[in-house]
This record gives structure tokens, sequence and C-alpha cells, in this order.
């Protein structure tokens, strides 16, 4: 007996069940609000701020925020469009993002989400920063030029303990996800792929498997992201 | 080695959550976090060395290399600029024979710039192991690289007097100054220690406590202005196994050291206020969380926990009533300004890094141990004794009708005599600048890097344009007419940080590109926006500066400011505020520098760019570039 909470996005209007975020309500009722650090089953940290809609005037992140009865969600408009679409741009920028030599091209959301906003040329210019690949585990590398620091792999890649394969490392500009050294060593086969499936982009590879799945075959080559959600 | 690291871990019980305790101990014990270290308490707390390291990284007060015997933490901010700093920092470079952020190669000595450190009023200033020195200058600087050289012991390199009032308590005895200039109904003197504890609180219920303070309409001091007494009401309903009151001591914002006052002199009215916020709200867990700069009043804020103790004014059945139980514990933080937000300083005292919380939930709701947690500034607390003493009827006779009641400001930078100046909300600008003596001054930056800067012959114009109206301005004046705004909730909010501008100084240069380099060092990283924008904003103002800007590249700086507003918390979100209010209220600072002919990016000169070696040759360019 779950009670129902019903509220709008965009003016269609919305059946969620209470406990709900915004993100997860739209999801059920056909509305695609994109998301990037954001996975099923785990603590949302709204930290790409991908999922921004407005409410009474101000911005939240849908992936964090509760759905309340009553409330005027906007997610489809010019502003918020571009908004999305400028950190799409900030997260190309900031880091090195050659999709026709990834492994992830045509699974990888942030490339998927760049042709839904459709980028171009981004605004900002280039930062062309070296991040390095940390390679040192057996099964799995860490490409840094690639990731987004969503956390994903922080909060779904642990061993039966709880401990954390992944953890950010320094601060603001600086700031990085890396692999603990000694735990990389022996993770678990299966972990391992779960940790390249949950990374959004092509930062966390399997080793030794490449190009299985031939580049134009792949999730986004064939739909583009979200349309899975969007019922019109 | 092993030894020493366990019986540390067991002093906190291997209590991950105390990780920043067990990592204060071992960094005061062997002056950097080793390998093993890292390993034990990663192995003791049962969680991964990466997780370790990632609360080390964190912290600019943490190290997982080596320091020096002797680490000078010279502040960077802008106060400091003003007041020599880059001359002091080439003193300290030459004489010691390295470069900032590296130690010397016999590891006596390691140089490191650092964020501000509360001594607005008598900068340059540096931490040197945990020791304060004021202002310093060059002639100071080398006398102390050369004292560490001649083998003198820390207390020895220190020749000034201490300062006033309790600075000079056996526990702190440093040779910081209050600098108080202007008191007024919060650091009058004239009051009897601990009175509402011991004779008023018997005779007073919770909820009346509560709606005196609603009452007096005081409001949170930190800058934000939330309703303290709502904040309260709100904690006090919460249900939870524990409550939490936490005193905010971790002012970061540039140009505050009010907290730093109030805590040398008036801790009473601060661990008083805890007390009543406990009652309250029945509240049983009391944390100081006390900023790493502000280390050298550890000792000293100790002995007044254990004399309140010994007062029966904290523990069990506080001062005679029954069941009231409450205790305060002061928690060091280690050096990053975004935990003066309440949830990252949640965070941090959990043991993780300072990343602010999503919210919902609220603290009140969900805060330290997901108890309902109460987060109140110094200040706030301090007023808040004074108010249930006197009444809110008294309180409300101080201010004006929207904000009331008195403010500290914090004011430096140009002016004759900074320090505190206790003020009725009301005063206007113009007011506090004939009080500091300033004079010739070009601009005011009131509340901090995270306010603004404003020039009013610009306001009228730009803030009818579209790009204009999500931007509401607050901070940073110029023009006569703006001296006459008055520091109030309606018209100029403020966490108390007043820094003065002469005509002498470039405002663009010295005074923005120095807060965007604060903004920059200072954020969490979390949110994509606050990570990457700053430091772009920053690069095309750079170009702007440096000549290379056409009048798009101003709109565009306008319109990226809107993308920040995305971001998570208030530092986020207020990161562009020195370029956006700059735009706004110094206008003509930015189309003096860029090229005004061209509506191009012609980052490149060619005419500029081979002139040297046209001169050398003696050739001339006939072709006007244009």
């Amino acid at each position: 007996m779950s009670e129902e909470i019903k509220f709008k996005i965009d003016g269609k209007e919305i059946i969620a069940k209470k406990g709900q975020t915004i993100v997860e309500a739209a999801k059920d009722n056909g509305v695609y609000i994109p998301t990037l650090c954001n996975f099923e089953g785990v603590k949302p940290k709204g930290s790409c701020r991908i999922c921004s809609v407005k409410v009474n005037n101000r911005f939240m992140t849908s992936c964090t925020t509760p759905a309340a009865p009553g409330m005027e969600v906007y997610n489809n408009t010019t502003e918020i469009s571009d908004l999305r679409k400028s950190i799409i741009e900030l997260l190309f920028v900031s880091g090195n993002h050659f999709c026709p030599a990834c492994e992830k091209s045509g699974n990888c959301e942030l490339q998927g989400l760049a042709y839904k906003y459709q980028m171009m040329v981004p605004r900002f210019p280039y930062s062309f920063k070296k991040h390095g690949v940390i390679a040192t585990g057996p099964k799995l590398l860490k490409e840094q030029d690639r990731c987004i620091l969503c956390q994903r792999c922080m909060k779904t890649i642990k061993d039966e303990s709880g401990k954390r394969y992944y953890a950010f490392h320094n601060r603001g500009t600086k700031l990085e996800v890396v692999m603990d050294e000694e735990m990389s060593k022996t993770i678990p086969d299966e972990l391992a792929r779960q940790a390249m499936k949950n990374c959004p982009v092509g930062s966390i590879i399997y080793k030794e498997i490449g190009f299985a799945e031939p580049i134009g075959t792949r999730k986004f080559d064939k739909q583009s992201i979200g349309s899975e959600i969007e019922t019109n | 080695m092993k030894e020493k690291i366990e019986s540390i871990l067991n002093k906190y019980n291997n209590d991950p959550s105390r990780l920043m305790d067990i990592l204060l101990d071992i960094m005061e014990n062997s002056g950097y976090v080793d390998e093993f270290s890292i390993s034990v308490i990663a192995e003791s707390l049962n969680i991964s060395v990466a997780q370790v390291k990632e609360t080390i990284s964190f912290y600019h007060f943490f190290s997982e290399k080596p320091r020096a015997k002797y680490n000078i933490f010279l502040n960077n901010s802008i106060t400091s600029c003003l007041r020599g700093f880059k001359e002091v920092k080439e003193a300290f470079e030459t004489e010691a024979g390295t470069s900032f952020g590296n130690l010397t190669e016999d590891g006596l000595i390691g140089l490191y710039e650092t964020s501000c450190i509360g001594m607005n009023d008598q900068g340059p200033a540096a931490i040197i192991n945990d020791k304060i020195f004021t202002n310093l200058t060059p002639y100071r600087a080398r006398k102390i690289i050369n004292d560490i050289k001649a083998g003198k012991k820390l207390e020895e390199l220190v020749y000034e007097n201490h300062g006033d009032g309790n600075n000079a308590h056996p526990l702190m005895n440093t040779m910081v100054y209050n600098h108080i200039r202007k008191k007024s109904i919060l650091l009058d003197e004239n009051y009897e220690k601990f009175d509402v504890i011991k004779n008023e609180l018997k005779n007073i219920s919770p909820q009346e406590l509560i709606q005196t303070i609603e009452d007096s309409n005081l409001r949170g001091r930190g800058g934000a202005g939330f309703p303290t007494g709502l904040k309260w009401k709100f904690g006090s309903r919460m249900p939870g196994e524990h409550r939490v009151i936490i005193c905010n001591a971790d002012e970061g914002e540039p140009g505050t050291f009010k907290d730093r006052v109030m805590l040398t002199q008036f801790n009473d009215l601060v661990f008083e206020g805890m007390v009543l916020a406990a009652y309250a709200t029945k509240a049983d867990i009391g944390v100081l969380y006390l900023r790493y700069e502000y280390k050298y009043m550890l000792n000293y804020l100790n002995s007044v926990l254990d004399n309140m103790r010994k007062e029966n004014l904290l523990g069990e059945d506080i001062s005679g009533i029954e069941g009231f139980k409450f205790d305060i514990r002061i928690q060091l933080g280690a050096g990053a300004y975004v935990c003066g937000e309440e949830s990252a300083l949640i965070e941090s005292m959990e043991g993780k890094r300072g990343e602010p919380r999503d919210k919902p939930p609220f603290p009140v709701e969900k805060g330290y141990m997901d108890y309902p947690t109460i987060v109140n500034n110094v200040e706030t607390l301090a007023s808040a004794v004074k108010i249930a003493k006197n009444g809110a009827k008294w309180y409300n006779s101080f201010g004006t009708k929207d904000s009331l009641g008195t403010k500290l400001l914090s004011v430096s930078g140009d002016c004759r005599f900074p320090g505190i100046y206790e003020v009725e909300w009301g005063t206007s600008i113009r007011e506090v600048l004939e009080m500091a003596g300033a004079h010739n001054v070009q601009a005011v930056q009131v509340g901090g890097p995270s306010g603004t800067l404003v020039n009013v012959k610009d306001i009228d114009n730009l803030s009818k344009t579209e790009l204009m109206k999500w931007y509401k301005p607050s901070g940073m004046m110029t023009a006569q007419t703006a001296f006459d705004r008055k520091l109030s909730y309606s018209d100029l909010p403020t966490g108390g940080s007043i820094i003065i501008f002469n005509k002498d100084r470039d405002i663009l240069r010295e005074v923005v590109m120095n807060f965007m380099d604060f903004f920059i060092e200072e954020s969490c990283g979390s949110c994509s926006t606050c990570r990457n924008l700053p430091r772009i904003m920053k690069e095309k103002l750079e170009k702007i500066i440096n000549g290379h800007g056409v009048r798009d590249d101003i709109d565009d700086l306008l319109n990226w400011g809107k993308i920040i507003k995305l971001s998570r918390c208030g530092l986020g979100q207020t990161a562009a505020n020195p370029i956006l209010s700059s735009i706004l209220n110094f206008r003509h600072l930015y189309e003096d520098h860029v090229m005004a002919m061209t509506d191009y990016d012609n980052q490149f000169d060619i005419v500029k760019s081979v002139s040297p070696a046209n001169s050398f040759v003696g050739r001339k360019f006939i072709h006007n570039h244009s």
C-alpha cells in the first residue's frame, strides 16, 4: 500500500510513489531526464548536475530531490537544455575524449548525451590536460583522460566487507578517481567486468578483450539515449 | 611505530568516523602520514587504503609526503597581498634557498602558501608549526629563516610581545591582537559569565527559550541569515536517539576574523550559547568545529571546557536541572574552506572529505551520524546568550526593521584601523569607512569573495538586460551613492567581511584574480560545474587582462556565470561572483581592456609577435594591422 503523489513535469501529470525521486518518477511515467552520476540501487549524490530541473524557479537535481505533491517541474525547456549541453561540454573540455578510439564508443552515456543535446564545438576552450593511465592491476585499467568523476564506481564496486575499490584523491581541479592498488590485484573477475559496465564512459576498461562488439552495432548506435524511456 | 599508531587508533576506539582525529594525531606525532601508517589505519578501520588517502588528500594540512621540521604556511589572501605578501614570500624563498611548495634539501624548512588564516587585520601572517606569526616583513622573514638555521626552537623565533587580552593567556601565548575597535551589546563586557545557565535556565522551559529567540528575530550570523529560533524549533521536533549542537568555527571566507576574536575573548558566551541551544532542543552531543588555522587556541579552549565541567555547566544534571545532560568536544578541521558549509562540516566530522551534502534532508533532519543536528555560527550562539539574558524586546531595540540587533564586522584592507567593529544593522558603508579611517577608496568588498563588487552607474543599464535578471548584485561597490547602502538583510546582507581597496589598486589583476584563485583552490571538486568553470573563467579573464579579449568575451563570462549556479553548495554557486560582480560594477575596467574595434578573437597578433625581430633587423611593417 504505497501512497500516490501527483505532480507535473512540463505540464504533464506524473504519478509517483511516495519516496521516489523526481528522476525515478519521471522514468516510470515515460519522461526522460538525463543522468550520468546517478545509478540505480545506490544513494544518489548530485555531482554531475546534468539532471538539474527547475522547481519553483529554483534549480534542483532531480536525482536527489524527492517528488512532492503539486510540484511543478520544468525539464524540457530551452534554458535547461542549454545548461545541460554546457555541462556536457564542460566534461568534454576538461578531459580528453577521442570517441573513435574508445572501447566504450556507442555504449558511452556521455557520448550519447552529446549527440542528444547536439553538441558541435564546445563553447569552452579545451584544457588538453594530460591525466595519465593507471594500469597496475591485472584485470582493469583506468583511463584518467576519460573519467568524469561521477563516483559510480566508488559507490558500486566494493568487496564483501564494504571496502571500496575506488576512491577520490585530491580536490578541486586536481581531483581524480583512483583504484586501490592492493585491492585491484585480487578483484574477482565478475566484479571487474561490472566495474567497466557501471562506468558511464570509457574510463574503466577490462583488459585483454577489445572491440568484441563492433562500433556501429552498440547500444546508442541503434537508438538515442533515453529513447527507451520516452513514450512520445 | 606500529604500537604508536595502534595506541592512537585505540584512543578513538577504531572508529572510522574519527578518522580526522586519528590523522591529526599522526600528523602531530610524525609530521606526515606515511604509507605504513596508512595501511595500519586501513586495516584497523576496515576501509581500503585508497579511502584513507581520499580523506588525507582532501585537506590542506594533511600530507602523505614527509614535511619539514619547520613548516611555514604563508597566507596568500588578498589582504596579505595588499600588505607585501610578494616581498615576504621572496624573502622566505631567497633565505631558505627553496621555492614555495618545496622543502629544503636537509628537510629543515618547508614553504607552503595557504588560503586566508583569519589574520587579515595583521597580515601578512604565517603559521609555523601551528604558531602564528603576524605583521611579517621581508626583514622578519629572513630573521625567522636564519634563526631556524641557527638551531633555535620554535618559541625562540618570537621576539614580539604577546597580544592583548586572552592572547596573553599562558595556554595561548600568541602575538595575535584582538583589535576590537567598536563594542556594542555583544562585545560589552559587563555581564556575569554563565549567568543564564546558572540562574535563568531552571526558571524557563525549552519552549519558552525557543520562543524568546524566535521573538528576537535573531538570524544566522555566518552569512546565510536563517532564523535561529526556527532552526532550534525544527531541531527540537525531530525524532532521534541523540540530538547534536555544532558550533561552526570554520570561518574561512577571506577577510573574516570575527570568530577568532570571539573565541579568544568571549568563548564563555559561545559555549554558554551551545548549552542554551542544547537545553532548548534537548540535545546531548556538542561539538565545536574549530578550523585548523586556529589550533593555537585549542589547549586554552579545552581548559575553558574543563572548568565548565568542574562547575557543573557541562556534564550530567547541568546546573542542577535534572536530566539535562550535555557535553562539548572540540573537533579540529584540517584546512578546507568548503567545510564552513554546514553539511560539508558534518561530513568532515564523520571522518570524510568535506563534500557538501544534497538537500533535503537538511542537517536539522539528518545531520551528524544521521541525528538531528543544529549548526550555528559562533556569533549567533553568543548573541543568543545576550538575548536569553536581556529579552527579545531589548534585542529588537537595536538595528533596523528588517534586520534586528548588531553585527560583527571584520574590517581589513586599505584603512588605518583594521579590526572588529560591532555595529547595529543599518549602518552604511560610508560610516564603516569613516570608522576605519579609510580614504581615497575605490572599492569595498562586502561579504568576502563570494559577496560582490558594485558600480551604480552600470547597474542601471545592466540590470535591465535579460542577462542580468537572474543575477542580483549584493556586495562590492564603487560609486558614492553605493557607499550609502546599508548593511542589512534587505540591502547588503553579509557574514561580516569588509575589505577596502584604495584607488591605487588594480581591481581586476590584483583583486579579482586573487579571489578566483581562492575558489579554484578551495573547490571540493564534486560538481562538474564548480570543478571546471572557475578555472575556465579565470583563463578568460586573463585573456582579457592581457589585451586579447573582445566584447563577446565579457558576454561569455556573464553567460557562463549562470551555469555555475547549478552547483550544489554556496561555494560553488558563488564561485564566479568575483568576475560577475566586477563586470556588473566595474564594467569600464573590462571595456578598457577589450579590443573594441573587433568582434572576433584574434589572440594571435602577428605584428606584435614579430615586432622584436623586426626591430632587431631594422625592418618596418608597412601594413597596419586592424
